[in-house]
């Protein structure tokens, strides 16, 4: 017994018998299941944070002004609810959507492996995950409010209730965060182990999709990471309850450690959120355009070679610190740096879609809305590497409006984009067009009615995690943009309902889902809809890379990983499971 | 499949083939060795703090001085005795994992409880010194008292405690599954060919051993 | 409308002119990528019997769009430094400069001046709270700290921001182009009271400024 499990890294073989409810779905070892309860948490969450964006939006709109059917918010509510709104955002709707959904529910369909390496720990890391969220929910309701230091924690207002007069709610912050550092470092371990050793015969690294190549270069990134926020962490604990004196400098502690050890995770941290994000995007870019990804090497060094400029920019967080401005120089050169492969990925994707035959269904929608909207993040991004012009615009609106164009208009509209094209696989069942270019178009358009204004606000000296503009003369003027920001959020907020009736009635009355709707070339199109648990009947053989389209091989635009060319094949559409013989 | 060596390179997928070779280790060497690189960045954060708080702070209790003098609190040569320990036990650790290698029950048994002994020995002391620094007034903020003679006293003592606090809980979760492993090897469930969770846990327990090492050089011993 | 705020210090221009050119290479950037993905949306549409290219990517195509943004950052970084560097260098900080010494707490600015003699640290200092007087058209250097938590000395027009933090004395410097009144504010959330962390700046004629001093130390 223990020989199978050591082969097969621990999973139950293909007679396994008839599993409890529980067993196959509350305690899930299946990777599918999994990345699923991590899709309903994640979109749990995503509301959440949500509702607290209106509340922060109209205060912002509308200073001072009672919520409807309740109170005003306070000046130290919307210190939680900024803090809460980027905390919830950050680790339990965008991180767990790439890290929990994309990464669990594709890396072993993709790569023809039938489950992770490690399925119990895969079981641990979504449980760790539920009961992180738990603890962040549960700082909401106890008694001194939740944390109100920012999603920054910056000591010494986040080490010393003195200062913020929140206690137990900054301690139950910064342990959730702890609990979710352990869940992310279980999920890393699984995706890495899974790329490199559990990869069907030919499927060498070069044939990988560049989601999968983005999801396992981020569980990298994510695995060093990590430990460094769990280590600050556990300092601002003790600093917060034991006495101890890491960042309080009364007794030698230095508050800039803090933002240096932060940032160090923090950095990279943004990179995992968008990493998997242009990878999924470059698979329905491919698939939509029916035609290979543009440059595709390139974008494999692209993408290893932000994570890697990613660990040394950190600094510019830190330019107007107090840091030594030499520092500053380092960073700034390190920082535009890193915009060079990314806007290489811009251009590769264009390069996709130049004389592609367009399909604009609606994930293609999403990926397209992705490419236009991350431009506008990126290049907001330059302004604030330059360590002069970041001297104005640093803590201001125009910060804000680049972190929502890269984590909104990227990160989240490219985790659209793969809901809508992996729902049919998931479910079994398609979800409606009609409804999908609905939620996109509203989308799309209430966002930038929304954001772009931002950076103008910014250019203002509009500053950040203020509750009241009016109480400056300077920001006056800029309340009428604040008031049209604020209601493009709320109607943005409804433009969400066309997704959630889409979503759930989907699930149950949409319509039957074929084994390879889109006319994909990824192994999990080769296995029915949903897949079983298991995957594939036996493994299959891969003989090509990941993005034949439109192939002058085949008579079909597409041409699957597993479908072999014995001369003259012209039928590989109709490939299915196990063709691997 | 129950003959073949589950230690060998390619991992076996369902329908009698091999994966695509990835670093030529089993799927749970290959996961310990990634979940120590996170452990390496672990520590990373709390003794690259320990540095960067140490000397900015100037004035520190060094080693070699007394303590009525403002010198170390703590208790080098103990901890040096410890830590002898310790690397014998990383010695034995490695024993065991050749003993099993050969096949050999026995020895992997002797050596496996020697590993357990001494890891375990190594904790009771570690704690034991704790006490006694307690008792001096050293903790993690220090008594009003030791605070006076000692320099940065707060500092060293918040750096100190967390720094080997988190190192002796990562050996004693070591011990834990040391125990558990030489339960199984008691038991006989590892054999020539199938003796992974022994060179696992080895793994875990060599580089709880270097983190160790590295500790009471940086903290003990400069 | 004119969305930065005015200009009214030495270095006020010279920040905003990087922001400019920043603001111009990115809007082309910006457009010529939009239109481009318009473009195509359009252009190449899917439509019945046609079959897209099969194009795998060019290595010329990668090497311009690398070497491209390559130079262009290059050139950004350089102007960047310059007026980086001199905002922020102390070595590049004037000579004959009007010495102050801030502290943020929370909620409060508090502003010590040098008093009648024009040196800092002798008995004649006196602080002010949410008040800061200064001479135009000659320069002014802080040493900044906070009593507390981490607080930000922003001040939009003079294009001044840096952050104060409990334990560190950092330095900055501005010279006022302008008389007038303007605001100073809290630019790192310090507390429930951060939003009303504001200051009043006012910026005198020289010898005007002596007179407020002389009124102070009187007081």
């Amino acid at each position: 017994m223990a020989t199978a499990e050591a082969t097969m890294g621990g999973m139950a073989h293909a007679h396994h018998e008839e599993q409890s409810f529980i067993r196959s779905y509350i305690f899930a070892t299946d990777h599918k299941i999994i990345g699923i309860q991590f899709l309903f948490a994640s979109l749990f969450f995503l509301l959440v944070g949500g509702i607290m964006a209106l509340l922060i939006r109209w205060q912002l709109g509308f200073p001072g002004q009672a919520v409807p059917f309740g109170d005003p918010i306070s000046p130290k509510s919307y210190n939680a609810l900024v803090t809460m709104h980027g905390t919830i955002m950050v680790f339990f709707a965008l991180m767990p959507m790439v890290m929990g959904v994309f990464a669990n529910y594709l890396i072993p369909l993709k790569l023809g492996a039938p489950d992770m390496a490690f399925p119990r720990l895969n079981m641990l890391s979504f449980w760790m995950f539920v009961s992180s969220g738990t603890v962040a929910m549960a700082s909401l309701y106890v008694e001194g409010g939740a944390a109100g230091a920012g999603w920054t924690a910056y000591p010494p207002l986040s080490g010393a209730a003195q200062y913020s007069g929140v206690s137990l709610g900054q301690q139950l912050w910064i342990v959730s965060l702890i609990l979710f550092g352990a869940s992310s470092l279980l999920g890393s371990v699984n995706y890495i182990t899974t790329v490199i050793n559990m990869r069907a015969p030919g499927m060498t690294l070069f044939r990988m999709p560049l989601s999968i190549w983005s999801l396992f270069i981020t569980a990298i990134l994510a695995l060093l990471a990590v430990p460094i926020i769990a280590a600050a962490a556990i300092m601002l604990l003790f600093d917060q309850t034991i006495g101890t004196t890491f960042f309080l400098p009364a007794d030698g502690g230095q508050p800039l450690l803090w933002q240096h050890l932060f940032w160090f995770f923090g950095h990279p941290e943004v990179y995992i959120l968008i990493l998997p994000a242009m990878g999924i995007v470059s698979d329905i870019l491919a698939n939509g355009s029916r035609k290979p990804i543009f440059g595709y090497h390139s974008m494999v060094y692209a993408i290893i070679t932000i994570a890697f400029l990613g660990w040394i920019v950190w600094g510019h967080h830190m330019f107007q610190s107090g840091m030594n401005p030499l520092l500053g120089t380092t960073f700034m050169i390190s920082t535009m740096a890193i915009a060079i492969p990314s806007a290489i990925k811009v251009f590769n994707w264009l390069g996709t879609m130049w004389r592609g035959n367009l399909q604009f269904h609606t994930p293609m929608l999403w990926a397209i809305g992705f490419v236009s909207l991350f431009t506008i993040g990126g290049l907001s991004g330059i302004f604030m590497a330059s360590a002069s012009v970041d001297i104005f615009i640093h803590d201001t609106y125009f910060i804000v409006a680049h972190i929502h164009y890269v984590l909104f208009g990227g990160t989240l509209m490219a985790s659209f984009a793969g809901i809508y094209f992996w729902f049919p696989k998931m479910f079994g069942r398609m979800m409606s067009e009609r409804l999908g270019k609905i939620h996109f178009f509203l989308t799309f358009i209430l966002y930038n009615l929304a954001f772009f204004p931002m950076h103008l606000l910014g250019m203002g000296g509009h500053m950040r995690r203020i509750a009241d503009p009016t109480q400056y003369e300077f920001l006056r003027p800029l309340q009428p943009l604040n008031q049209f920001i604020s209601v493009s959020v709320f109607l943005l907020f409804l433009a969400q309902i066309p997704f959630v009736i889409n979503f759930f009635t989907s699930l149950f009355k949409g319509e039957q889902a074929p084994l390879n709707p889109w006319k994909d070339n990824g192994l999990e199109w080769t296995v029915p809809s949903p897949p079983p648990h298991g995957n594939f009947e036996t493994t299959p053989t891969v003989y090509h890379g990941p993005y034949e389209f439109s192939s002058p091989l085949v008579e079909e635009d597409f041409l699957p990983q597993n479908a072999p060319l014995n001369g003259g094949e012209r039928k590989a559409a109709t490939v299915g499971a196990g063709a691997g013989e | 499949m129950a003959n073949e060596s589950v230690m060998n390179e390619a991992i076996a997928m369902p329908g009698g083939v091999h994966a695509e070779p990835g670093m030529q280790v089993y799927n749970q060497k290959l996961g310990m060795w990634v979940f120590l690189a996170s452990e390496v960045m672990f520590f990373t954060g709390l003794i690259g703090a320990y540095i960067i708080l140490r000397f900015g702070a100037g004035d520190w209790a060094l080693p070699g001085i007394p303590l009525e003098e403002g010198g170390t609190p703590l208790n080098i040569n103990l901890t040096a005795i410890n830590t002898f320990m310790l690397i014998c036990s990383s010695v034995t650790m490695v024993k065991a994992f050749a003993a099993i290698e050969h096949g050999d029950q026995k020895g992997l048994r002797r050596f496996l409880l020697l590993t357990v002994l001494l890891g375990a020995s190594f904790v009771g002391i570690q704690i034991y010194e704790y006490m006694e620094l307690v008792h001096e007034g050293f903790m993690p903020r220090c008594s009003d008292e030791l605070a006076a003679i000692v320099p940065n006293c707060h500092l060293f003592g918040s750096t100190f405690y967390t720094m080997t606090g988190f190192h002796g809980t990562h050996v004693s979760l070591g011990v834990v599954a040391l125990i558990w492993v030489t339960v199984k090897a008691f038991r006989g469930q590892y054999s020539k060919e199938n003796h992974g969770g022994v060179e696992v846990v080895g793994l875990y327990w060599h580089f709880v051993d270097l983190v160790w090492i590295m500790l009471f050089t940086i903290v003990y011993l400069i | 409308m004119d969305w930065l705020p005015a200009a009214a210090s030495t270095y006020a221009g010279d920040l905003d002119k990087i922001f400019y050119v920043i603001l111009a290479i990115t809007g082309v950037i910006f457009v010529g990528v939009e239109i481009t993905l318009l473009y195509f949306v359009i252009k190449y549409r899917g439509r019945e019997g046609r079959k897209a290219a099969y194009i795998e990517g060019s290595n010329k195509a990668e090497l311009i769009w690398t070497l491209t943004p390559a130079l262009i950052i290059v050139g950004l970084a350089v102007a960047s430094q310059n007026v980086w560097s001199k905002i922020k260098d102390p070595n590049r900080f004037p000579e004959d400069a009007l010495e102050l010494r801030i502290e943020g707490r929370q909620f409060a600015w508090g502003i010590t001046y040098p008093g009648v003699d024009g040196q800092l640290g002798t008995d004649d200092d006196f602080t002010r709270y949410n008040e800061l007087h200064v001479p135009v058209d000659k320069p002014v250097v802080f040493e900044l700290t906070s009593a507390d938590v981490i607080h930000s000395f922003f001040i939009p027009v003079f294009r001044i921001k840096q952050d104060a933090v409990p334990g560190l004395n950092t330095r900055g410097w501005f010279q006022a182009t302008e008389v007038g009144e303007y605001e100073l504010a809290c630019a790192e959330l310090c507390g429930v009271a951060h939003t009303v962390m504001r200051a009043k700046v006012f910026v005198h004629p020289r010898d005007e400024f002596q007179r407020w001093v002389s009124e102070q130390a009187q007081s």
